[in-house]
Protein backbone atom coordinates (compact mmCIF):
# COMPACT_ATOMS: atom_id res chain seq x y z
CA UNK A 1 0.00 0.00 0.00
CA UNK A 2 1.17 3.31 -0.77
CA UNK A 3 1.38 5.81 2.37
CA UNK A 4 1.43 9.84 1.82
CA UNK A 5 2.88 9.78 5.79
CA UNK A 6 4.22 7.61 7.72
CA UNK A 7 5.49 8.91 11.38
CA UNK A 8 7.87 6.56 13.27
CA UNK A 9 8.47 7.45 17.23
CA UNK A 10 8.07 10.75 17.38
CA UNK A 11 9.33 13.01 20.43
CA UNK A 12 9.09 16.30 21.26
CA UNK A 13 10.28 18.00 24.43
CA UNK A 14 9.73 21.85 24.94
CA UNK A 15 11.77 23.79 27.70
CA UNK A 16 10.73 23.44 31.25
CA UNK A 17 10.35 19.40 30.65
CA UNK A 18 7.03 19.43 28.77
CA UNK A 19 6.82 16.28 26.85
CA UNK A 20 4.51 17.53 24.15
CA UNK A 21 4.81 14.16 22.02
CA UNK A 22 5.81 10.64 23.62
CA UNK A 23 6.33 8.33 20.89
CA UNK A 24 4.17 9.28 18.28
CA UNK A 25 3.98 6.68 15.15
CA UNK A 26 0.72 6.12 12.56
CA UNK A 27 0.96 5.94 8.92
CA UNK A 28 -1.91 7.56 6.60
CA UNK A 29 -2.68 5.31 3.08
CA UNK A 30 -2.53 7.57 -0.16
CA UNK A 31 -5.59 9.36 -1.12
CA UNK A 32 -7.46 9.20 1.91
CA UNK A 33 -8.64 11.50 5.05
CA UNK A 34 -6.53 10.36 8.31
CA UNK A 35 -8.03 11.49 11.95
CA UNK A 36 -6.23 12.72 14.65
CA UNK A 37 -8.57 12.96 17.65
CA UNK A 38 -7.42 14.08 21.10
CA UNK A 39 -8.08 17.03 23.54
CA UNK A 40 -6.21 20.30 23.63
CA UNK A 41 -2.67 19.32 24.73
CA UNK A 42 -2.16 15.96 23.64
CA UNK A 43 0.19 16.55 21.05
CA UNK A 44 -1.90 16.95 17.29
CA UNK A 45 -0.51 20.32 16.65
CA UNK A 46 3.13 19.31 17.73
CA UNK A 47 2.52 16.56 15.38
CA UNK A 48 1.59 18.70 12.51
CA UNK A 49 4.14 20.93 12.77
CA UNK A 50 6.91 18.38 12.84
CA UNK A 51 5.02 16.81 9.47
CA UNK A 52 5.01 20.17 7.48
CA UNK A 53 8.71 20.76 8.91
CA UNK A 54 7.92 23.79 11.30
CA UNK A 55 9.11 22.06 14.12
CA UNK A 56 12.38 19.34 14.61
CA UNK A 57 11.29 16.11 16.58
CA UNK A 58 14.25 15.27 19.14
CA UNK A 59 13.46 11.79 18.58
CA UNK A 60 11.97 9.69 15.91
CA UNK A 61 11.21 10.22 11.90
CA UNK A 62 8.81 11.15 9.31
CA UNK A 63 8.40 10.87 5.80
CA UNK A 64 5.85 13.00 4.21
CA UNK A 65 4.79 12.56 -0.01
CA UNK A 66 8.01 10.13 -0.19
CA UNK A 67 10.50 13.05 1.36
CA UNK A 68 11.88 13.04 4.77
CA UNK A 69 11.10 16.18 6.55
CA UNK A 70 14.44 16.57 8.55
CA UNK A 71 16.60 15.49 5.72
CA UNK A 72 14.43 17.48 2.80
CA UNK A 73 12.19 19.83 4.41
CA UNK A 74 12.19 22.01 1.27
CA UNK A 75 10.84 18.74 -1.29
CA UNK A 76 8.38 18.39 1.67
CA UNK A 77 7.34 21.83 1.49
CA UNK A 78 6.94 22.10 -2.36
CA UNK A 79 4.32 18.77 -1.88
CA UNK A 80 2.46 19.86 0.97
CA UNK A 81 -0.11 22.20 2.14
CA UNK A 82 -0.82 23.60 5.39
CA UNK A 83 -4.10 25.23 6.96
CA UNK A 84 -2.84 25.77 10.59
CA UNK A 85 -5.26 25.89 13.54
CA UNK A 86 -4.27 29.71 14.36
CA UNK A 87 -5.57 31.20 10.36
CA UNK A 88 -2.55 32.85 9.36
CA UNK A 89 -3.77 35.18 6.59
CA UNK A 90 -2.68 38.54 6.28
CA UNK A 91 -5.34 40.58 7.52
CA UNK A 92 -4.75 43.46 5.93
CA UNK A 93 -4.96 42.28 2.19
CA UNK A 94 -7.52 41.00 0.33
CA UNK A 95 -8.30 37.62 -0.44
CA UNK A 96 -7.08 37.21 -3.72
CA UNK A 97 -3.98 39.33 -2.90
CA UNK A 98 -3.34 36.33 -0.34
CA UNK A 99 -3.93 33.88 -2.42
CA UNK A 100 -1.68 35.45 -5.16
CA UNK A 101 1.46 35.88 -2.54
CA UNK A 102 0.42 32.39 -1.92
CA UNK A 103 1.14 30.98 -5.17
CA UNK A 104 3.80 33.36 -6.16
CA UNK A 105 6.08 31.57 -2.55
CA UNK A 106 5.60 28.46 -4.42
CA UNK A 107 7.03 29.88 -8.19
CA UNK A 108 3.46 30.32 -9.43
CA UNK A 109 2.92 33.44 -11.50
CA UNK A 110 1.15 34.71 -14.87
CA UNK A 111 -1.91 33.91 -16.20
CA UNK A 112 -1.64 30.65 -14.48
CA UNK A 113 -1.90 31.64 -11.34
CA UNK A 114 -4.34 34.26 -11.83
CA UNK A 115 -6.31 31.61 -13.08
CA UNK A 116 -5.89 29.28 -10.43
CA UNK A 117 -6.71 31.85 -7.48
CA UNK A 118 -10.34 33.08 -9.39
CA UNK A 119 -10.87 29.27 -9.49
CA UNK A 120 -10.20 29.00 -5.68
CA UNK A 121 -12.69 31.60 -4.51
CA UNK A 122 -15.11 30.52 -6.79
CA UNK A 123 -15.11 26.94 -5.27
CA UNK A 124 -14.75 28.27 -1.75
CA UNK A 125 -18.07 30.79 -2.50
CA UNK A 126 -15.38 34.08 -1.88
CA UNK A 127 -15.79 35.61 -5.52
CA UNK A 128 -17.37 38.39 -4.64
CA UNK A 129 -15.56 39.42 -0.95
CA UNK A 130 -12.05 38.46 -3.23
CA UNK A 131 -11.41 42.65 -3.41
CA UNK A 132 -11.95 42.92 0.44
CA UNK A 133 -9.82 43.39 2.77
CA UNK A 134 -9.95 40.24 5.09
CA UNK A 135 -10.24 42.30 8.28
CA UNK A 136 -14.12 42.29 6.83
CA UNK A 137 -14.47 38.44 6.48
CA UNK A 138 -16.43 36.70 8.39
CA UNK A 139 -15.53 33.88 10.83
CA UNK A 140 -16.38 30.99 8.38
CA UNK A 141 -15.04 32.94 5.17
CA UNK A 142 -11.86 33.32 7.01
CA UNK A 143 -11.29 29.98 7.12
CA UNK A 144 -12.59 29.22 3.76
CA UNK A 145 -9.89 31.44 2.79
CA UNK A 146 -7.11 29.43 4.46
CA UNK A 147 -7.91 26.53 3.45
CA UNK A 148 -7.89 28.15 -0.22
CA UNK A 149 -4.10 29.26 0.89
CA UNK A 150 -3.39 25.21 1.65
CA UNK A 151 -4.56 24.76 -1.75
CA UNK A 152 -3.21 27.22 -4.20
CA UNK A 153 -0.09 25.39 -5.27
CA UNK A 154 -2.39 21.72 -5.68
CA UNK A 155 -0.29 20.04 -2.81
CA UNK A 156 -0.42 16.32 -2.55
CA UNK A 157 -0.93 16.18 1.07
CA UNK A 158 -3.08 18.50 3.18
CA UNK A 159 -2.70 18.98 6.93
CA UNK A 160 -6.26 20.41 8.55
CA UNK A 161 -5.34 21.52 11.61
CA UNK A 162 -8.38 22.10 13.99
CA UNK A 163 -10.43 23.56 10.40
CA UNK A 164 -13.81 23.63 12.26
CA UNK A 165 -12.71 25.09 15.84
CA UNK A 166 -15.23 28.13 16.29
CA UNK A 167 -17.10 27.86 14.04
CA UNK A 168 -20.66 27.85 14.46
CA UNK A 169 -22.58 24.39 13.41
CA UNK A 170 -23.81 25.81 9.72
CA UNK A 171 -20.51 26.80 8.72
CA UNK A 172 -18.74 23.27 9.98
CA UNK A 173 -21.07 21.28 7.79
CA UNK A 174 -20.38 23.11 5.24
CA UNK A 175 -16.81 22.73 5.77
CA UNK A 176 -17.25 19.26 5.99
CA UNK A 177 -18.91 19.15 2.44
CA UNK A 178 -15.82 20.89 1.41
CA UNK A 179 -13.12 18.54 2.93
CA UNK A 180 -14.80 15.35 1.71
CA UNK A 181 -14.96 16.93 -1.65
CA UNK A 182 -11.42 17.77 -1.77
CA UNK A 183 -10.21 14.18 -1.08
CA UNK A 184 -12.62 13.10 -3.46
CA UNK A 185 -11.82 15.43 -6.70
CA UNK A 186 -8.20 16.02 -6.17
CA UNK A 187 -7.49 13.14 -4.88
CA UNK A 188 -5.71 14.57 -1.52
CA UNK A 189 -4.05 12.72 1.54
CA UNK A 190 -5.95 14.97 3.95
CA UNK A 191 -4.72 14.85 7.37
CA UNK A 192 -7.02 16.20 9.79
CA UNK A 193 -6.95 16.86 13.60
CA UNK A 194 -9.98 17.83 15.76
CA UNK A 195 -11.32 17.19 18.99
CA UNK A 196 -15.23 16.65 17.57
CA UNK A 197 -15.53 12.94 18.04
CA UNK A 198 -18.57 13.68 15.39
CA UNK A 199 -15.88 15.41 12.66
CA UNK A 200 -13.52 12.44 12.57
CA UNK A 201 -16.37 10.27 12.14
CA UNK A 202 -17.84 11.69 9.47
CA UNK A 203 -15.17 12.00 7.50
CA UNK A 204 -11.75 9.90 8.33
CA UNK A 205 -11.68 6.73 7.03
CA UNK A 206 -9.13 6.05 9.83
CA UNK A 207 -8.54 7.68 12.99
CA UNK A 208 -5.80 7.74 15.67
CA UNK A 209 -6.96 9.08 19.04
CA UNK A 210 -4.22 10.50 21.36
CA UNK A 211 -3.81 11.69 24.49
CA UNK A 212 -0.46 12.80 26.35
CA UNK A 213 1.47 12.61 23.12
CA UNK A 214 0.71 9.24 22.31
CA UNK A 215 -1.43 7.32 20.59
CA UNK A 216 -3.53 5.18 22.44
CA UNK A 217 -6.10 3.74 19.76
CA UNK A 218 -6.31 3.43 16.45
CA UNK A 219 -8.67 2.35 13.83
CA UNK A 220 -11.46 2.87 11.34
CA UNK A 221 -14.40 5.14 13.63
CA UNK A 222 -16.80 1.97 13.64
CA UNK A 223 -14.16 0.05 14.98
CA UNK A 224 -13.23 2.38 17.69
CA UNK A 225 -16.77 3.29 18.32
CA UNK A 226 -17.42 -0.47 18.52
CA UNK A 227 -15.84 -0.70 21.71
CA UNK A 228 -18.69 1.43 23.11
CA UNK A 229 -21.34 0.05 21.86
CA UNK A 230 -25.01 1.62 22.55
CA UNK A 231 -26.08 4.23 25.37
CA UNK A 232 -25.23 4.57 28.75
CA UNK A 233 -27.79 3.86 31.45
CA UNK A 234 -27.46 5.47 34.92
CA UNK A 235 -29.92 4.83 37.56
CA UNK A 236 -29.32 5.89 41.17
CA UNK A 237 -31.44 3.85 43.63
CA UNK A 238 -32.83 4.83 46.89
CA UNK A 239 -30.32 2.08 48.47
CA UNK A 240 -28.02 0.17 48.05
CA UNK A 241 -29.04 -3.65 46.79
CA UNK A 242 -27.56 -6.14 49.39
CA UNK A 243 -29.40 -9.44 48.42
CA UNK A 244 -28.40 -9.49 44.21
CA UNK A 245 -32.59 -8.45 43.67
CA UNK A 246 -30.94 -6.03 41.13
CA UNK A 247 -29.50 -8.17 39.40
CA UNK A 248 -31.71 -11.16 39.41
CA UNK A 249 -34.90 -8.62 38.09
CA UNK A 250 -32.80 -7.60 35.52
CA UNK A 251 -30.99 -10.79 34.42
CA UNK A 252 -33.32 -11.69 32.00
CA UNK A 253 -33.45 -8.58 29.89
CA UNK A 254 -32.16 -9.41 26.71
CA UNK A 255 -31.51 -5.66 25.38
CA UNK A 256 -29.02 -4.61 28.55
CA UNK A 257 -25.84 -5.13 29.16
CA UNK A 258 -22.55 -4.78 30.98
CA UNK A 259 -24.82 -3.98 34.42
CA UNK A 260 -22.58 -3.03 36.70
CA UNK A 261 -23.58 -2.15 40.47
CA UNK A 262 -21.49 0.15 42.51
CA UNK A 263 -23.23 0.88 45.76
CA UNK A 264 -26.34 2.99 45.15
CA UNK A 265 -25.60 3.23 41.55
CA UNK A 266 -26.26 0.89 38.97
CA UNK A 267 -24.40 1.36 35.41
CA UNK A 268 -25.55 -0.82 32.33
CA UNK A 269 -25.69 -0.36 28.60
CA UNK A 270 -28.15 -0.81 25.92
CA UNK A 271 -28.61 -0.67 22.07
CA UNK A 272 -31.68 2.01 22.44
CA UNK A 273 -31.71 3.64 25.76
CA UNK A 274 -34.39 5.33 26.39
CA UNK A 275 -36.68 1.85 24.71
CA UNK A 276 -35.25 -0.04 27.69
CA UNK A 277 -35.73 2.25 30.47
CA UNK A 278 -39.12 1.97 31.12
CA UNK A 279 -38.44 -1.54 31.12
CA UNK A 280 -35.56 -1.68 33.66
CA UNK A 281 -37.57 0.60 35.75
CA UNK A 282 -40.71 -1.91 35.54
CA UNK A 283 -38.39 -4.67 36.61
CA UNK A 284 -36.70 -2.91 39.53
CA UNK A 285 -40.14 -1.88 40.63
CA UNK A 286 -41.20 -5.67 40.43
CA UNK A 287 -38.39 -6.25 42.73
CA UNK A 288 -39.34 -4.09 45.75
CA UNK A 289 -36.56 -1.42 44.49
CA UNK A 290 -37.01 1.88 44.74
CA UNK A 291 -35.47 4.45 42.55
CA UNK A 292 -34.01 7.54 42.81
CA UNK A 293 -33.21 8.79 39.21
CA UNK A 294 -32.43 7.70 35.62
CA UNK A 295 -30.37 9.35 33.15
CA UNK A 296 -29.53 7.71 29.91
CA UNK A 297 -26.47 9.69 27.39
CA UNK A 298 -24.99 8.74 24.09
CA UNK A 299 -21.79 7.28 23.80
CA UNK A 300 -19.48 10.32 23.46
CA UNK A 301 -16.18 11.08 23.06
CA UNK A 302 -15.89 11.16 26.95
CA UNK A 303 -16.84 7.81 26.91
CA UNK A 304 -14.35 6.16 24.36
CA UNK A 305 -11.50 8.68 25.32
CA UNK A 306 -12.32 7.66 29.47
CA UNK A 307 -12.82 3.86 28.03
CA UNK A 308 -8.99 4.39 26.32
CA UNK A 309 -6.97 6.58 28.86
CA UNK A 310 -8.57 6.17 32.35
CA UNK A 311 -10.02 9.54 32.72
CA UNK A 312 -12.37 11.92 31.08
CA UNK A 313 -11.73 14.11 28.06
CA UNK A 314 -12.72 17.33 29.86
CA UNK A 315 -10.79 16.16 32.47
CA UNK A 316 -8.07 16.15 30.16
CA UNK A 317 -8.38 19.33 28.45
CA UNK A 318 -8.30 21.45 32.23
CA UNK A 319 -5.57 19.88 33.29
CA UNK A 320 -3.67 20.56 29.72
CA UNK A 321 -5.08 24.26 29.90
CA UNK A 322 -3.58 24.32 33.38
CA UNK A 323 -0.38 22.78 32.12
CA UNK A 324 -0.25 25.65 29.54
CA UNK A 325 -0.65 28.60 31.91
CA UNK A 326 1.60 27.23 34.20
CA UNK A 327 4.16 26.72 30.87
CA UNK A 328 3.06 30.55 30.07
CA UNK A 329 4.37 31.58 33.23
CA UNK A 330 7.30 30.04 33.13
CA UNK A 331 8.36 31.71 29.88
CA UNK A 332 7.12 34.78 30.88
CA UNK A 333 9.50 34.63 34.47
CA UNK A 334 12.52 33.40 31.82
CA UNK A 335 12.12 37.16 29.69
CA UNK B 1 20.04 33.89 -5.36
CA UNK B 2 17.26 35.64 -7.38
CA UNK B 3 14.91 33.17 -5.96
CA UNK B 4 15.43 34.87 -2.65
CA UNK B 5 15.19 38.54 -4.10
CA UNK B 6 12.66 37.82 -5.78
CA UNK B 7 10.38 36.40 -2.75
CA UNK B 8 11.66 39.83 -0.89
CA UNK B 9 10.29 41.74 -3.37
CA UNK B 10 7.17 40.06 -3.02
CA UNK B 11 7.63 40.64 0.90
CA UNK B 12 7.98 44.56 0.41
CA UNK B 13 5.36 44.88 -1.75
CA UNK B 14 3.23 42.75 0.88
CA UNK B 15 4.27 45.34 3.85
CA UNK B 16 3.67 48.31 1.31
CA UNK B 17 0.43 47.77 0.31
CA UNK B 18 -0.87 47.08 4.23
CA UNK B 19 1.18 50.63 4.73
CA UNK B 20 -0.32 52.52 2.35
CA UNK B 21 -3.71 51.11 3.25
CA UNK B 22 -3.42 52.99 6.61
CA UNK B 23 -3.92 56.77 5.97
CA UNK B 24 -4.06 57.09 10.00
CA UNK B 25 -0.60 56.36 9.90
CA UNK B 26 0.69 57.98 7.13
CA UNK B 27 -0.56 60.94 8.82
CA UNK B 28 0.76 60.55 12.03
CA UNK B 29 4.35 59.62 10.73
CA UNK B 30 4.61 62.86 8.37
CA UNK B 31 2.69 65.02 10.70
CA UNK B 32 5.47 64.35 13.56
CA UNK B 33 8.46 65.42 11.82
CA UNK B 34 6.80 68.45 10.94
CA UNK B 35 5.82 69.52 14.27
CA UNK B 36 9.35 68.68 15.10
CA UNK B 37 10.66 71.05 12.25
CA UNK B 38 7.93 73.57 13.38
CA UNK B 39 8.29 73.61 17.21
CA UNK B 40 12.44 73.15 17.33
CA UNK B 41 12.86 75.36 14.41
CA UNK B 42 11.09 78.12 16.52
CA UNK B 43 12.30 76.97 19.84
CA UNK B 44 15.51 76.91 19.02
CA UNK B 45 15.58 79.54 16.43
CA UNK B 46 18.08 81.86 18.12
CA UNK B 47 20.47 78.75 18.99
CA UNK B 48 22.29 79.87 15.88
CA UNK B 49 23.88 83.02 17.50
CA UNK B 50 25.83 81.10 19.80
CA UNK B 51 29.45 81.63 18.68
CA UNK B 52 30.74 78.56 17.47
CA UNK B 53 27.18 77.02 16.36
CA UNK B 54 28.41 76.76 12.71
CA UNK B 55 25.48 77.77 11.03
CA UNK B 56 23.49 80.76 10.33
CA UNK B 57 20.13 79.43 10.24
CA UNK B 58 18.42 76.85 12.47
CA UNK B 59 16.08 74.93 9.94
CA UNK B 60 19.25 74.29 7.46
CA UNK B 61 20.73 72.37 10.34
CA UNK B 62 17.71 70.70 11.63
CA UNK B 63 16.50 69.55 8.78
CA UNK B 64 19.03 66.77 8.10
CA UNK B 65 18.72 65.49 11.84
CA UNK B 66 14.68 65.21 11.86
CA UNK B 67 14.93 63.64 8.17
CA UNK B 68 17.30 60.72 10.05
CA UNK B 69 15.03 60.88 13.22
CA UNK B 70 12.42 60.06 11.24
CA UNK B 71 14.33 56.94 9.57
CA UNK B 72 15.46 56.12 13.14
CA UNK B 73 11.81 55.88 15.11
CA UNK B 74 10.21 53.77 12.30
CA UNK B 75 12.94 51.57 11.71
CA UNK B 76 12.49 51.21 16.25
CA UNK B 77 8.78 50.11 15.72
CA UNK B 78 9.47 47.56 12.58
CA UNK B 79 9.22 44.79 15.31
CA UNK B 80 5.43 45.56 15.88
CA UNK B 81 4.78 44.62 12.84
CA UNK B 82 6.49 41.63 13.52
CA UNK B 83 4.75 40.50 16.39
CA UNK B 84 1.25 41.12 14.93
CA UNK B 85 2.70 38.31 12.25
CA UNK B 86 3.82 36.00 14.93
CA UNK B 87 0.87 36.44 16.93
CA UNK B 88 -1.64 35.69 14.15
CA UNK B 89 0.37 32.54 12.90
CA UNK B 90 1.17 34.34 9.36
CA UNK B 91 4.79 33.69 9.99
CA UNK B 92 4.25 30.16 10.44
CA UNK B 93 2.16 30.14 7.11
CA UNK B 94 5.47 31.15 5.41
CA UNK B 95 7.70 29.08 7.01
CA UNK B 96 5.70 26.13 5.61
CA UNK B 97 5.78 27.31 2.20
CA UNK B 98 9.51 26.96 0.53
CA UNK B 99 10.05 30.59 0.62
CA UNK B 100 13.39 32.12 1.43
CA UNK B 101 14.00 32.58 4.96
CA UNK B 102 16.28 35.52 4.25
CA UNK B 103 13.89 36.64 2.71
CA UNK B 104 11.58 37.06 5.33
CA UNK B 105 13.94 39.76 7.09
CA UNK B 106 14.92 41.18 4.09
CA UNK B 107 11.25 42.22 3.02
CA UNK B 108 10.60 44.49 6.11
CA UNK B 109 13.86 45.70 5.74
CA UNK B 110 13.58 46.86 2.17
CA UNK B 111 10.09 48.19 2.58
CA UNK B 112 11.62 50.44 5.54
CA UNK B 113 14.67 51.47 3.07
CA UNK B 114 11.78 52.47 0.73
CA UNK B 115 10.00 54.38 3.36
CA UNK B 116 12.76 56.26 4.52
CA UNK B 117 13.64 57.52 0.83
CA UNK B 118 9.61 58.88 1.00
CA UNK B 119 9.88 60.20 3.91
CA UNK B 120 13.15 61.74 3.45
CA UNK B 121 11.84 63.59 0.25
CA UNK B 122 8.59 64.96 1.78
CA UNK B 123 10.50 66.30 4.91
CA UNK B 124 13.84 67.88 2.69
CA UNK B 125 10.98 69.50 0.70
CA UNK B 126 9.30 70.65 3.84
CA UNK B 127 12.80 72.19 5.20
CA UNK B 128 12.84 74.20 2.04
CA UNK B 129 9.88 75.43 2.33
CA UNK B 130 10.63 77.21 5.64
CA UNK B 131 13.26 78.99 4.48
CA UNK B 132 16.50 76.04 4.60
CA UNK B 133 18.80 76.16 1.52
CA UNK B 134 20.96 73.22 0.35
CA UNK B 135 22.24 74.83 -2.51
CA UNK B 136 25.85 75.12 -1.67
CA UNK B 137 26.25 71.17 -2.64
CA UNK B 138 22.18 70.09 -3.38
CA UNK B 139 24.51 66.38 -3.97
CA UNK B 140 24.77 66.29 -0.50
CA UNK B 141 21.21 65.40 -0.08
CA UNK B 142 21.82 61.93 -1.67
CA UNK B 143 24.23 61.03 1.19
CA UNK B 144 21.49 62.54 3.85
CA UNK B 145 19.13 59.72 2.07
CA UNK B 146 21.22 57.03 1.93
CA UNK B 147 22.17 58.14 5.45
CA UNK B 148 18.57 57.58 6.09
CA UNK B 149 17.86 54.35 4.42
CA UNK B 150 20.74 52.69 6.30
CA UNK B 151 19.46 54.07 9.50
CA UNK B 152 15.78 53.10 9.30
CA UNK B 153 17.02 49.42 7.57
CA UNK B 154 19.78 49.02 10.72
CA UNK B 155 17.44 50.05 14.01
CA UNK B 156 15.23 47.65 11.54
CA UNK B 157 16.74 45.36 12.13
CA UNK B 158 17.38 45.53 15.37
CA UNK B 159 13.84 45.75 16.44
CA UNK B 160 13.05 42.79 14.50
CA UNK B 161 16.02 40.75 16.25
CA UNK B 162 13.69 41.88 19.70
CA UNK B 163 10.83 41.31 18.46
CA UNK B 164 11.51 37.55 17.46
CA UNK B 165 12.84 37.05 20.74
CA UNK B 166 10.82 38.28 23.47
CA UNK B 167 7.92 38.27 21.26
CA UNK B 168 6.40 40.86 23.32
CA UNK B 169 4.43 44.30 22.36
CA UNK B 170 5.09 45.63 25.34
CA UNK B 171 8.83 44.76 25.77
CA UNK B 172 9.55 46.04 22.19
CA UNK B 173 7.85 49.29 23.36
CA UNK B 174 9.74 49.69 26.47
CA UNK B 175 12.84 48.80 24.95
CA UNK B 176 12.38 51.13 21.53
CA UNK B 177 11.80 54.04 23.95
CA UNK B 178 14.77 53.36 26.11
CA UNK B 179 17.17 53.17 23.57
CA UNK B 180 15.81 55.27 20.53
CA UNK B 181 15.56 58.84 22.86
CA UNK B 182 18.88 58.50 24.25
CA UNK B 183 20.27 57.90 21.41
CA UNK B 184 18.48 61.01 19.59
CA UNK B 185 19.67 63.21 22.61
CA UNK B 186 23.28 61.79 22.26
CA UNK B 187 23.68 62.94 18.61
CA UNK B 188 24.15 65.97 16.51
CA UNK B 189 20.82 65.88 15.73
CA UNK B 190 19.29 68.85 17.16
CA UNK B 191 22.69 70.93 18.37
CA UNK B 192 25.89 71.03 16.95
CA UNK B 193 28.20 68.52 19.60
CA UNK B 194 30.97 71.00 19.85
CA UNK B 195 28.82 73.37 22.28
CA UNK B 196 27.86 69.80 24.11
CA UNK B 197 30.28 68.61 27.17
CA UNK B 198 32.98 66.39 26.44
CA UNK B 199 30.97 63.62 28.06
CA UNK B 200 28.00 63.90 25.37
CA UNK B 201 30.82 63.66 22.45
CA UNK B 202 32.60 60.88 23.25
CA UNK B 203 29.12 58.87 23.67
CA UNK B 204 28.03 60.17 20.25
CA UNK B 205 31.70 59.22 18.73
CA UNK B 206 29.83 55.60 19.24
CA UNK B 207 26.81 56.31 18.57
CA UNK B 208 25.41 55.10 15.09
CA UNK B 209 22.77 57.52 15.14
CA UNK B 210 25.54 60.73 14.92
CA UNK B 211 27.55 58.64 12.40
CA UNK B 212 24.93 58.80 10.18
CA UNK B 213 23.75 62.89 11.31
CA UNK B 214 27.52 63.64 10.86
CA UNK B 215 27.66 62.28 7.27
CA UNK B 216 24.57 63.35 5.85
CA UNK B 217 24.76 67.00 7.49
CA UNK B 218 28.59 66.83 6.66
CA UNK B 219 28.25 66.12 2.93
CA UNK B 220 26.00 68.78 2.65
CA UNK B 221 28.18 71.68 4.02
CA UNK B 222 29.92 74.12 1.02
CA UNK B 223 33.35 72.00 1.25
CA UNK B 224 32.46 69.06 2.51
CA UNK B 225 34.78 67.09 4.37
CA UNK B 226 34.89 63.66 2.00
CA UNK B 227 36.83 61.65 4.43
CA UNK B 228 34.77 62.38 7.38
CA UNK B 229 31.23 61.80 5.13
CA UNK B 230 32.87 58.35 3.58
CA UNK B 231 34.12 56.69 6.87
CA UNK B 232 31.07 57.74 9.06
CA UNK B 233 29.07 56.12 5.97
CA UNK B 234 31.06 53.21 6.51
CA UNK B 235 30.64 52.50 9.67
CA UNK B 236 26.81 52.96 9.27
CA UNK B 237 27.19 50.39 6.70
CA UNK B 238 29.17 47.94 8.99
CA UNK B 239 26.81 48.76 11.68
CA UNK B 240 23.48 47.50 9.81
CA UNK B 241 25.15 44.82 8.29
CA UNK B 242 25.96 43.38 11.73
CA UNK B 243 22.22 44.42 12.89
CA UNK B 244 20.61 42.31 9.62
CA UNK B 245 23.19 39.31 10.84
CA UNK B 246 21.79 39.50 14.63
CA UNK B 247 18.21 39.85 12.95
CA UNK B 248 19.06 36.26 10.77
CA UNK B 249 20.71 34.63 13.83
CA UNK B 250 17.56 35.45 16.34
CA UNK B 251 15.12 34.32 13.37
CA UNK B 252 16.75 31.27 13.34
CA UNK B 253 16.31 31.20 17.21
CA UNK B 254 12.73 31.69 16.87
CA UNK B 255 12.04 29.16 14.09
CA UNK B 256 13.99 26.53 16.62
CA UNK B 257 11.34 27.06 19.45
CA UNK B 258 8.50 26.71 17.09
Amino acid sequence: MDHAIEAEGLVKTYPGDIRALDGVGFRVEAGTIFGMLGPNGAGKSTTVKILTTLSRPDEGRAIVAGFDVLERPSDVRRAIGVVSQRSGVDREATGRENLRLQGQLFGMGGRALERRVAELLERLGLTEAADRIVKTYSGGMQRRLDVALGLVHQPKVLFLDEPTTGLDLEVRADMWGEITRLASEEGLTILLTTHYLEEADRLAKRLVIVDRGRVVAEGTPDELKGVLKGDAITVELEEPDLDGRVERALAPMFDVREIQLEGKTLRARSDDGARAVPGILQALESAGVPVASVTVSRPSLDDVYLRMTGRSFTAAESEADAAATERNKRQEARR
Amino acid sequence: MTTALRHTWYMTQRHLRALFRQPVWIAITLVQPIIWILLYGALFKRIVEIPGFGSDNYIDFLTPGIVLMTALFSGGWSGMAWIEDMDRGVTDRFLVTPVSRGALIAGRLVQLGIVAVIQSAILISIGLLLGASYSANPGGLFFLVFCSVLLGAAFGALSTAMAVVVRKEETVIAAVNFVILPLTFLSGVFITLSLAPAWIRTAARFNPVNWAVEAGRGALAASPDWSLVLTRVGLLTAFALVCAWLATRAFRAYQRSV
